[in-house]
């Protein structure tokens, strides 16, 4: 079963041309990094594959699924909890990736590397079989970068499908996509 | 999820600065009388003109919080990713910004109307006019937030933008001509999501 599919896709932005004719294919079980220099479009490329921006030409063909990126998406005034539930909880994601103990510390508090794990939480407790990661290892320490690869383990293995942007290297053995600058 | 949206945003409201415009709408009818002088049937005459004016000003405070942030902050990509389409976004925001601000001024009104020596009859007029036309302020309101968010110098264009656009609440609502009142808000509140959604939609990067 493929949870995500490119067919001959071309994304242009701002009158730049950042990848042409791209086909790719991620089934059940399978991952894969987007690599590539500064903007070369990786984040675009996530985006994409989101459904937030449209290709010029070519198909996108997706499954239900999660993302994480830069934007927090978490209301700072409220504790944790109760602003990853807005989005349907995360509950055992939450314990995963070590932040259990914060659940009733308001966002605001929070530190950068807690909020990126509170939205990869948020990612896997989703529980969409495609996962659209864009620059995980961000602001993330060695304890969480290890917890982000158990959780990628786990949801590989039950069937889901990782993209994820990264212009370094991820824990673990992924077959990589290089985007030119 | 419409429901849990505008629970959200009246929750944003009311623990923000929900106090802020009907604090601003009492302040225009409270400097009114210092700058005309304490001429009762003057002030009577123009009270529910004045009335209006400071409700238009007063929606206009909130604008840079309607949908600014949530943009900022990746909240309007997520309700998507949801299956929450933009333009229901916008409904919810349409009824939320209303609940929160709506009835407080129209019962800020009350206070307002007093100031500016209104009688009983001409308060009701008012209080009547503005429960119908401020639902389609609050509509023009979140359209325009939309259209601005995320440019530089939003919150004055913003009023650019607002006010000609409130032009006939403002002369149907004064003029208590009350069913061209209500076909103004309604076609503002009716199509405001549509517009608020384009833009949200087209403001994606």
């Amino acid at each position: 079963m493929t949870l995500l599919r490119f067919e001959q896709v071309t994304l242009r932005r701002g009158g730049r041309t950042l990848f042409e004719g791209l086909d790719l294919a991620l089934g059940a079980g399978e991952c894969l990094r987007v690599s590539g220099p500064n903007g070369s479009g990786k984040s675009s490329l996530i985006r994409l594959a989101a459904g937030l921006l449209r290709a010029e030409t070519g198909q996108v063909e997706r499954s239900r699924l999660a993302l994480a990126d830069d934007h927090v998406a978490l209301d700072r005034e409220l504790p944790l909890r109760r602003a990853l539930g807005f989005w349907g909880g995360a509950g055992d994601a939450m314990a995963a990736f070590g932040i259990a103990h914060l659940a009733d510390v308001p966002v605001r508090l929070l530190s950068s590397g807690q909020i990126k794990r509170a939205t990869l939480a948020r990612v896997a407790g989703s529980g969409a079989p495609l996962w659209l990661l864009d620059e995980p290892l961000n602001a993330l320490d060695t304890d969480a970068a290890e917890r982000l690869s158990v959780a990628i383990g786990r949801h590989l293995s039950l069937g889901g499908a990782v993209l994820a942007a990264s212009h370094q290297p991820l824990p673990g053995d992924w077959p990589v996509v290089e985007l030119g600058a | 999820m419409i429901g849990v949206l505008i629970l959200r945003d009246l929750r944003r409201g009311f623990t923000g600065a929900a106090w802020l415009p009907v604090a601003f709408f009492l302040l225009v009818a409270t400097l009114v009388p210092f700058a005309v002088g304490p001429d009762a049937p003057l002030l009577a005459r123009i009270g529910s003109g004045v009335l209006w004016v400071a409700a238009l000003t007063a929606a206009l405070l909130p604008i840079d919080r309607l949908i600014e942030p949530d943009r900022a902050d990746g909240v309007l990509d997520q309700l998507l990713l949801h299956g929450v389409a933009e333009e229901s976004v916008a409904f919810a925001k349409v009824v939320a910004h209303w609940l929160s601000f709506g009835p407080l001024l129209i019962v800020a009104a009350i206070a307002a109307s007093a100031l500016l020596a209104m009688d009983g009859q001409s308060l009701a007029r008012t209080e009547l006019a503005l429960a119908i036309g401020t639902p389609g302020l609050a509509a023009l309101a979140v359209a325009v937030a939309a259209l601005t968010a995320g440019l530089p110098r939003a919150g004055s264009l913003a009023g650019l933008l607002l006010l000609p656009l409130a032009v006939p609440l403002l002369i149907f609502g004064a003029a208590n001509a009350l069913p061209l009142e209500a076909a103004v808000s309604l076609l503002l509140t009716a199509g405001a999501p549509f517009v608020a959604g384009a833009a949200i939609r087209a403001a994606r990067t």
